[in-house]
C-alpha cells in the first residue's frame, strides 16, 4: 500500500518490530547497521541451533522485508552519508539511549534542518526525558516496570512474565501505529514531527482493568494461576473461578460463568449438557446460567458448580473437547504449544504462514505473516531479512550516486 | 476523520480510541438490548454494577458519542445507513455474519459508499473452518500460545489475566487502517481489512515459531528464568508482598552487579565463576540474591542497581503505576469527569508527538448519553423525529435487567 515511503531505521532490537511493520506495509525500509553487523543479530534462537551473525532467527524474523546497508554513524563521514539518505527518506526510527541522537548532531532539530517533512520515532524503555529517561531495561525489567508481571503467576508466589520477550515488541508496534499517525498529517500539512514512544507506556495499556481497579476500588490485580478472581467488598470476600482446566492430555481453558455476557449462558449450559449425555455432572442438570451473578455467588455455591465439570473434562482429551466446543458454542479452547498451532487448520485456510526464501541456507522457511487480510492486496515478504551490507552497493552506488572509489575508500575508514 | 462504530468489548474499542486520541469525530452505536459487554464487567464505581457504571468499559471509550440503536428494527438499520453515509471509517467487531444479518457488512456498505474504509476484527477473522467460533481472547490467548509459555516448568499453566493478545490486535489495526487511508487519498479507493486476533498473537511469538519450524523446538514455560541470562528473575524485597526484576546479561554486568551488592563472600565460589556455572547453579544463585534483596524496599534496590548500569525493576501493582514517577512525569494518566463514575483515570497512548499532541476530552459515554446531539446535530432529525423513534424503541431508552449480573 505505501511503496513510495522510505523508511532508515537506526534501531537495535528494541527497535527492529516497528521497521518490520513499516516494510509489510510496504514502505521500503532500509536498515541501517554499524559496520560489522547489529548487536541484534546475536539474539537466539539461530537456525539449526549455530550461533552465527547470519543465523539469528530473531533477526530474521525482525528484519523480514528491510533491505540492509552498513554505516558507522560514530565517524563524521558516516553522519554526513546518513543526512544525504535523510534528504530522501521519509521516516526514521532509533532506539538509542535518549539524547544519543543530539550527541551525534542527529537530534530532531537538525533532522528537521534537513528535511522539514521528516518523521523521526524514537523508541526507548521509558520515553525521552523523565527520571527514568536513562534506566536499562531488559525485556523482564520492563514488563514488570510496565505492571504486566504483577497480573502473572499462581496466588500466593512469586509473579511470573510470559517466557518470550514481549516489551520492546508491544513498544515498537506501538511505535509504528504513532508512525502512520504523523505521516498522514505529513500528508494533510507537509510538515514531519517527532514521535517519541515508552515502551513502558504501551504495556500500562494494555493490562485489561488493572489500572481501574485501583483507581476507583483500590484493589490491586495480582497473578491467581489458573483461576480469575473477581475481587468482591466482605463480607463475600473474592469470588475464585477455575479458568484453566486440566483434561485427560494437557489443558483448556473454559470460561465458567452466566448472567449477562452474551453466550456465556448457554456454553455453560451446552458443557454441562454435553457431559450429561455421558452420565456425568448431573447433579447440575437443572441449575440456571442466567442467575449466575459474581457480585453476589457465594464461594461455595461456584465451588459446588466446578466439581462435576473438572470431574467431566478429565475424562476428554483436548482435540474432543475443542471439537464439541466448536459444535456446541462452548467457550472452551486448547492450550496449544507453537507446534500445536502451527499445523491449525483455520490460520492455513487464512493463508497467514508465508514461505521466504534464504538461497545462501539453500532453504526456504515459514515464516508467520501480517494478521490483516486487506482487501485487493496480497501479503507476501519481498526479500528475506538482509545479510550483513548486503544493499551496500545498491544504495551507495545505485541510489545515491556515490563512485566504487568512494565506496572502497569509506570502507578502507571503517565507515561503511 | 469520521468513524461509525459498530465495535465493542477490547480490540476493536481501542483502535477506535487510539484515533479519537489524535482528532477522529467517533460515534458509538449501542442499544439497551445488546449494551456493550464491556459495561458488565467490573470495576464498577462503589462496587456496584449498572450499567453506567464500569470503568472497564470507560477506559476505551473515550472521546467517543454514544447513542442506542436498536439495530434489529428496519428503522434502526436505515438509521445506521446514514451514519454510514456520514462516515469515513466504519469498524465492527462480532462475531463474523452478525453484520451482514443487519444489511451492515462491508459489501453492503461499499454500496451506499464506494470508497468507504471498513475494518473487522475478531478472534480467527472473517473466514476458515474457525472463523464463526464466537471467542473471547481467553480462548485466543490458550489456542494461539500464549498461555502455554506462562507459568513454571512442570506444572499447570497460567491464565492470562489481561486477555494479551487483545492488546496486541489494537496497534497492528491502527497502523494498516492509517495506511489505507493514505492508500484511499492517493487512489480514491476504498479498503476492507480483516483482522484476525489469534493471528497478531502469532505474531509476537514469531522467533519461537521459527526456532519450532527450523529447529523443531518447542518453546517450554521457564518460570522467570531465561536461555541466555543468568541470574534472571523476579526476587522478593522488604515490605508485604513486592518485588524486583533483575537480569544479568553477560560477565561486565555480573561484575557490576557483585559490586552493586557489596562482593558477598558467596560469589567467590568456583560454582559461580562463569555463565555455564551460575545456569548450572541457577536455583542457588537465585535464593542468595533472593537473600540479598529481602534487605530492601523494591524502589531502593532498583535505583542502587540502575545506578550501577545495571537493568532493574519494581514489579509494579495498579496503585504503583500510579505512583510511578516516570509515569507522572509522562502525565500518563489522564483524569476526566464521567456523568455517573464521576472524575477517573484514563491512559494516554504510548508515544507523544511534538507538533499535534494527543488530546482526552470526553469521557465515556452513559449508554445513549449523546443521542440527542448526535441524532439532531450530525444526521439531522426533528425533536418530534427523534421523541417518536424513542417511542417505537427504535432509539432504546431501557436496559433490560438482567444486564446489570455480570459474569465476573
Amino acid at each position: 500500500m505505501l511503496s513510495s515511503y522510505q523508511v532508515l531505521d537506526l534501531t537495535d532490537e528494541k527497535g527492529f518490530l516497528c521497521g518490520k511493520t513499516l516494510a509489510d506495509l510496504g514502505t521500503d525500509v532500509i536498515k541501517v547497521e554499524k559496520p560489522g553487523g547489529d548487536t541484534g543479530r546475536n539474539i537466539g534462537p539461530f537456525y539449526k541451533d549455530i550461533p552465527h551473525p547470519e543465523k539469528s532467527l530473531f533477526w530474521f524474523y525482525t528484519n523480514l522485508n528491510k533491505r540492509g546497508i552498513t554505516l558507522n554513524l560514530e565517524a563524521k563521514e558516516g553522519r554526513e552519508i546518513l543526512k544525504k539518505l535523510l534528504t530522501k527518506a521519509d521516516i526514521v526510527i532509533e532506539s538509542f539511549e535518549p539524547g544519543y541522537m543530539d550527541s551525534l548532531g542527529l537530534g530532531y532539530s537538525e533532522l528537521e534542518r534537513i528535511n522539514p517533512g521528516i518523521i523521526m520515532t524514537s523508541i526507548t524503555p521509558f520515553g525521552q526525558e523523565g527520571p527514568y529517561s536513562h534506566f536499562k531495561a531488559t525485556d523482564i525489567v520492563g514488563v514488570s516496570m510496565g505492571g504486566m508481571v504483577r497480573i502473572y503467576g499462581e496466588c500466593g508466589e512469586s509473579p511470573c512474565r510470559i517466557s518470550l520477550p514481549q516489551f520492546y515488541f508491544l513498544g515498537s508496534l506501538h511505535a509504528a501505529a504513532g508512525t502512520m499517525m504523523a505521516l498522514y498529517y505529513r500528508e494533510l500539512t507537509g510538515e514531519g514531527q517527532w514521535v517519541d514512544v515508552s515502551c513502558q507506556e504501551a504495556v500500562a495499556q494494555s493490562l485489561m482493568d488493572v489500572s481501574s481497579w485501583w483507581d476507583l476500588n483500590k484493589v490491586n490485580i495480582k497473578g491467581t494461576g489458573a483461576w480469575v478472581v473477581s475481587p468482591r467488598p466482605k463480607p463475600l470476600g473474592d469470588l475464585h473461578v477455575r479458568r484453566v482446566w486440566e483434561c485427560k492430555d494437557g489443558y483448556v481453558v473454559f470460561v465458567f460463568a452466566g448472567g449477562a455476557a452474551p453466550g456465556m449462558v448457554a456454553s455453560s449450559k451446552a458443557l454441562v449438557e454435553l457431559a450429561n449425555e455421558n452420565g456425568m455432572a448431573l447433579e447440575i442438570k437443572d441449575y440456571d446460567w442466567s442467575q449466575w451473578d459474581a457480585t453476589s455467588v457465594t464461594q461455595e455455591e461456584a465451588d459446588r458448580l466446578m466439581k462435576p465439570i473438572a470431574d467431566f473434562l478429565k475424562t476428554r482429551t483436548k482435540a474432543e473437547l475443542f471439537g464439541e466446543a466448536l459444535k456446541r458454542s462452548i467457550l472452551l479452547a486448547p492450550i496449544q504449544h507453537v507446534g500445536e498451532l502451527v499445523p491449525s487448520p483455520q490460520l492455513k485456510h487464512r493463508g497467514f504462514w508465508v514461505d521466504v526464501c534464504h538461497p545462501e541456507l539453500e532453504d526456504t522457511i515459514t515464516y508467520p505473516g501480517y494478521p490483516i487480510k486487506v482487501s485487493s492486496f496480497t501479503y507476501h515478504p519481498q526479500r528475506r531479512a538482509p545479510l550483513i551490507g548486503e544493499h551496500n552497493e545498491e544504495i551507495y552506488i545505485g541510489e545515491l550516486g556515490l563512485s566504487k572509489e568512494d565506496l572502497t575508500l569509506l570502507r578502507a575508514q571503517g565507515v561503511i | 476523520m469520521k468513524i461509525a462504530d459498530f465495535s465493542w468489548v477490547i480490540v476493536g474499542p481501542t483502535i477506535v480510541r487510539e484515533l479519537a486520541e489524535h482528532g477522529a469525530t467517533v460515534i458509538h452505536v449501542e442499544s439497551h438490548r445488546h449494551p456493550d459487554t464491556g459495561r458488565v464487567i467490573g470495576p464498577f464505581k462503589d462496587n456496584k454494577p449498572s450499567i453506567d457504571s464500569s470503568a472497564w468499559y470507560a477506559i476505551r471509550n473515550a472521546n467517543k458519542y454514544g447513542i442506542s440503536l436498536d439495530l434489529n428494527k428496519p428503522k434502526g438499520q436505515d438509521i445506521a445507513k446514514r451514519l454510514i453515509l456520514w462516515a469515513d471509517i466504519v469498524c465492527e467487531s462480532m462475531t463474523p455474519g452478525a453484520m451482514a444479518k443487519w444489511g451492515l457488512d462491508y459489501e453492503s456498505c461499499k454500496e451506499i459508499k464506494p470508497d468507504i474504509i471498513y475494518f473487522s476484527t475478531c478472534q480467527f477473522g472473517q473466514h476458515g473452518p474457525l472463523a464463526h467460533y464466537a471467542g473471547y481472547g481467553q480462548l485466543g490467548a490458550a489456542y494461539g500460545g500464549f498461555s502455554y509459555v506462562l507459568g513454571q516448568p512442570g506444572k499447570a499453566p497460567a491464565q492470562l489475566y489481561n486477555n494479551y493478545p487483545d492488546f496486541i490486535a489494537p496497534p497492528y489495526m491502527v497502523a494498516t487502517l492509517v495506511a489505507a487511508l493514505l492508500y484511499r487519498r492517493k487512489t480514491g479507493k476504498g479498503i476492507y481489512l480483516d483482522e484476525s486476533q489469534v493471528e497478531a498473537g502469532a505474531t509476537f511469538l514469531g522467533p519461537a515459531i521459527l526456532d519450532y519450524v527450523v529447529n523443531g523446538r518447542v518453546a517450554e514455560p521457564l518460570g522467570n528464568h531465561d536461555p541466555y541470562m543468568v541470574p534472571h528473575g523476579i526476587y522478593p524485597c522488604l515490605g508485604h508482598d513486592r518485588w524486583l526484576a533483575i537480569s544479568v546479561s553477560n560477565e561486565e554486568e555480573w561484575q557490576a552487579f557483585l559490586t552493586a551488592i557489596g562482593n558477598p563472600d558467596w560469589s567467590k565460589a568456583p560454582r559461580f565463576s562463569t555463565i555455564i556455572s551460575r545456569k548450572e547453579n541457577e536455583d542457588e544463585l537465585d535464593s542468595l540474591v533472593a537473600h540479598w534483596t529481602l534487605n530492601y524496599m523494591p524502589e531502593q534496590a532498583m535505583q542502587l542497581l540502575q545506578d550501577a548500569g545495571m537493568p532493574a525493576g519494581i514489579v509494579a501493582t495498579g496503585e504503583d503505576l500510579f505512583n510511578n514517577p516516570q509515569l507522572k512525569y509522562r502525565k500518563h494518566y489522564v483524569f476526566l469527569n464521567h456523568t455517573f463514575i464521576g472524575r477517573h483515570a484514563y491512559h494516554a497512548p504510548a508515544f507523544r508527538f511534538s507538533k499535534t499532541p494527543y488530546r482526552l476530552w470526553k469521557a465515556a459515554p452513559c449508554l445513549g448519553e449523546d443521542n440527542f446531539y448526535v441524532y439532531r446535530e450530525i444526521l439531522g432529525f426533528s425533536e418530534d423525529e427523534i421523541s417518536d423513534l424513542m417511542a417505537e424503541g427504535v432509539i432504546t431508552t431501557t436496559a433490560d435487567i438482567s444486564v446489570l449480573r455480570p459474569y465476573r
